[in-house]
């Protein structure tokens, strides 16, 4: 309040009082609004309300949803866990339900080893080289549809220009995108291409931070580069390469767009993910509560995954 | 910086460096080339198996040229941007208030209402995106002015969901990092919180605030489900869902119009990438690197 009392530009009241502004209505109102509490709720205001009204709201909504037999064109009836037991037998989903884990996984283990050998490499010094980080942002920042359709025409099963490679070879190449695992593969290629970006970028970032005085003393006690690496890099990015799983597996886990766009989750549904069924039976197949139920599958993982971020980034605060 | 030895043998640096960087550089840019190569590549020359595919004889301004003049694509590039740059100031203003707010100012709940923001950014929108159908499409149904669903109006609205956590996320961090004294005499002089902080405090964090916007229309670009789900009608669609759901009939893909529509819906990101890259880049790392 000091600050409002150093304001005061005293005013004449109507019966010829002198009355301090702090204590006019004008004065009051203003004095009310620069207090530390009230400044910082109504600040926050737009803020939750976004996020209120499209994220919490929506988040309990899609709960009663998929305790519903609602379909896109009537609002259902309360029919408790029956969507889940249905999922539960229902094989397309427990298909889903394996990809999803094996989609997340593999990829996972190829975007931390690819991703940790492409911030090394871009951590020696070289002419160029801040230009190649840049670039290889790319898969990245262009929209992840546009270049799965790219993949998609060199999956082509017809003119798939890595078989024309790979043919050149002496190698005959398979049928990427109909013929079994080979659409599994080439969703996670697809992934991992769009993935390992994020793991380098932030790795390298990470490292960029680590004193190049470690590694100078280790050299002098002798240490090799490959004990520099485990002892020195490994252990001092664990907090960067811990964050960057744990967002990676989020984003994975609960990806829909590459199958979308590649396999549309077949063919037979053996690409489909928890995401691409949620959607196929909740829009296309218009049973919006079993394909809300779908998507609530994902839930739990989810929750375990956010709590162990949350756990981490709290314990180095 | 660099934490490498300096200086290796030349053989020896082609094998660490160059090699790899070729490798890299090829996968990360191969499918890019062959969206382009495909996209200037004139019909004939297409199928035909006698000229090798990397090469363009006679390149083409056909698929293009059809692009803009036979389709919607036009209105898909205009909706796309409309969509991106509002989603994103509506984001920016949002996240600087929130971001001040928990960053700077001390009350009751701020540190728990930070953490709450926090976990909506790492809520997926495939979990949301059923329900917050239904939601849209209820603002339809109450008469809600202008009319969301199926107007690029319920991207705009529901776009900053999942901008505003991340931008909150990162300028709580910057708008900390930011020293108190000059606000303090600003307020010891006689301002207002609010003027200090529009005067003094936001100003200094505007690499933060361009951080966000760089990173929030990027993520407006290439955002799809909510898009493909809301948006039905030819003309409202956006580059990535016109493109992928109008270009492919049943099984016939026109794979030049399609390579051509991916490369023009590519590039203005891609170019404005090119001009923030700090930016981009810091934003990247924000949540998982530490000063």
């Amino acid at each position: 309040m000091a600050v409002s009392e150093k304001l005061a530009v005293e005013q004449v009241g109507t019966r010829g009082i002198v009355v301090p502004y702090h204590l006019t209505r004008a004065g009051a109102v203003r004095a009310f609004f620069d207090r530390e509490d009230v400044l910082g709720y109504v600040l926050l205001v737009p803020v939750l309300l976004i996020l209120g009204v499209l994220v919490a709201y929506p988040f309990l909504f899609g709960v009663w949803l998929a305790l519903t037999d609602s379909t896109i064109v009537k609002a259902g009836h309360f029919i408790g866990l029956e969507n889940f037991r249905q999922l539960l037998e229902d094989a397309t989903f427990r298909q889903a339900a394996t990809n999803s884990f094996v989609y997340t996984g593999v990829t996972t283990v190829f975007k931390l080893v690819l991703g940790l050998a492409m911030a090394l490499i871009l951590n020696i010094p070289f002419r160029g080289n801040r230009i190649v980080r840049a670039t290889t942002l790319l898969p990245w920042i262009i929209p992840t549809v546009l270049s799965t359709l790219a993949w998609k025409w060199m999956f082509d099963g017809t003119f798939s220009v890595i078989n024309y490679v790979l043919a050149g070879v002496g190698v005959k190449g398979p049928l990427w995108l109909s013929q079994w695992p080979w659409p599994m593969i080439s969703i996670m290629i697809v992934n991992i291409w769009r993935g390992m970006p994020f793991y380098g970028v932030s790795f390298l970032a990470g490292m960029q931070t680590i004193p190049q005085e470690l590694y100078e003393a280790a050299t002098i006690d002798g240490a090799s580069s490959w004990q520099r690496f485990t002892r020195i890099t490994l252990p001092l990015l664990r907090h960067v390469i811990t964050i960057v799983l744990l967002l990676s597996t989020i984003l994975t886990f609960a990806d829909f767009q590459i199958v979308y766009a590649l396999t549309g989750g077949g063919p037979a549904n053996q690409t489909q993910l928890f995401a691409t069924y949620s959607f196929q039976v909740g829009l296309r197949g218009l049973q919006i509560g079993l394909g809300a139920a779908i998507s609530l599958f994902m839930f739990p993982v989810l929750a375990i995954i956010v709590f162990l971020t949350l756990w981490t980034l709290r314990k180095s605060d | 910086m660099f934490a490498q030895v300096r200086h290796f043998p030349v053989l020896k640096r082609a094998a660490i460096v160059y090699v790899p960087v070729a490798a890299l550089l090829l996968i990360t840019l191969f499918p890019f080339y062959w969206m382009a190569i495909t996209a200037f590549k004139p019909n004939d020359e297409f199928y035909n198996t006698t000229i090798s595919p990397f090469v363009i004889l006679h390149p083409t301004l056909d698929h293009f040229i059809i692009l803009f003049t036979k389709t919607h694509y036009p209105e898909w590039l205009r909706n796309t941007m409309v969509v991106a740059i509002v989603s994103t100031a509506v984001s920016v203003v949002a996240s600087t208030m929130a971001g001040y707010s928990l960053g700077r100012l001390r009350y009751r709940g701020a540190n728990w209402l930070g953490w709450a923001i926090f976990v909506t950014y790492l809520v997926p929108p495939t979990l949301l995106f059923l329900p917050l159908a239904e939601v849209i499409s209820n603002f339809n149904l109450f008469g809600w002015e202008p009319p969301l669903m199926n107007s690029i109006w319920a991207l705009i609205v529901t776009y900053p969901t999942f901008l505003v956590p991340f931008g909150t996320w990162l300028l709580i961090g910057y708008f900390k990092s930011i020293p108190h004294e000059l606000e303090e005499s600003a307020l010891v002089d006689g301002a207002t919180r609010l003027q200090a902080m529009l005067r003094i405090t936001v100003p200094l964090a505007l690499p933060g605030l361009l951080s966000v916007a760089i990173f929030s229309f990027t993520l407006s670009w290439n955002e799809f489900i909510y898009a493909l789900v809301f948006l039905s009608d030819v003309t409202t669609k956006t580059v990535p869902v016109g493109v992928i759901s109008e270009f492919i009939a049943g099984d016939q893909y026109f794979w030049a119009e399609l390579m051509a529509g991916a490369l023009m819906g590519s590039v203005p990101v891609a170019i404005i990438y090119s001009f923030f890259v700090e930016y981009f880049v810091a934003g990247l790392t924000a949540g998982a690197v530490k000063g």
